[in-house]
């Protein structure tokens, strides 16, 4: 079913189309439809443009190291659990 | 993280260090997750301690049909839901509708009232920038709980979306809407620390 009741996307829409949009989860009408709004609106492609960076960011997260002490506990586990 | 398979082999072998290499690479992570589901600092660090005997135990048994970064999240959230319920705390369901973008910002036509300020190119880069990390993790954690470990496993685990619904038994549409809100919350968040300049 079309998300789109009316001819045209408005911003407030687009906003919270954003995650569908980039999963691929959007018809090909509501896409075009979607695409069609940001080549008029700076505003939401500006937005568009800070989820982009966000979700960007968010994967660059580096995982925390452990502490020595941390993982040598746990590697001594380790050795009892192979142990026993 | 080396190759799977390669790990997969070290650890059946009982290789210390691929041991010591996968808790390096996934404790601080899987501690993170579990906080969502329990309630205590403690109770965390126990679920994933239990997590880790379970790999160990369960090494041998690893088919290897999803990734091992899958299975290892896939234990550990089984143990956390299984510790929740001992410890009688339930993940808060989904409250209410929240929007990506606080309504007062649209004008009644659905315009633009108070558009994003643009982000720099030299934003840009700091947030793309390994100091910056803590900031996110911050921001990570005051999402509400659902919404955090959709997060937490898509967008910095990297796990593909159809492993995140096994893990978290959500359905496809559930996870999305779950992402959609978290990743909206951060990015507002990160526009607000933005602001201050």
């Amino acid at each position: 079913m079309p998300f789109f009741r009316r001819r045209s996307v408005v911003c407030r829409e687009a906003v919270e189309l954003v995650t569908d949009y980039l999963e691929g989860a959007l018809s090909a009408r509501d896409r075009a439809r979607l695409e069609a709004h940001l080549a008029d609106c700076p505003h939401c492609t500006e937005y568009f443009r800070q989820m982009r960076i966000t979700i960007e960011a968010m994967g660059r997260v580096e995982p925390e190291s452990l502490s020595p002490e941390a993982r040598d506990d746990l590697v001594a586990l380790y050795r009892r659990w192979q142990a026993g | 993280m080396a190759d799977d398979a390669e790990v997969l082999a070290r650890l059946r072998a009982g290789d210390q260090e691929a041991f010591a290499e996968l808790v390096d690479r996934y404790h601080a992570p899987m501690l993170r997750l579990a906080g969502g589901f329990v309630p205590t600092r403690a109770v965390a660090e126990e679920v994933v301690q239990d997590t880790w005997l379970g790999v160990v135990r369960g090494i041998e048994r690893f088919e290897g049909r999803s990734s091992l970064k899958t299975w290892l999240f896939r234990i550990l959230v089984n143990r956390a839901r299984t510790v929740a319920v001992r410890e009688r705390r339930t993940t808060p369901l989904e409250q209410g509708d929240d929007p990506a973008v606080p309504a007062e910002r649209f004008g009644p036509d659905g315009t633009w009232a108070t558009p994003p300020a643009p982000w720099a190119d030299s934003v840009d880069q700091r947030l793309l920038d390994n100091e910056t990390a803590q900031l996110i993790r911050a921001c990570i954690d005051r999402l509400p709980d659902p919404q955090r470990q959709v997060v937490l496993l898509r967008d910095v685990e990297g796990l593909p979306a159809a492993d995140v619904c096994a893990v978290l038994g959500v359905s496809d549409g559930n996870q999305r809407v779950l992402l959609h809100r978290g990743r909206s919350r951060i990015r507002r968040m990160l526009e607000d620390e933005m602001g201050k300049g």
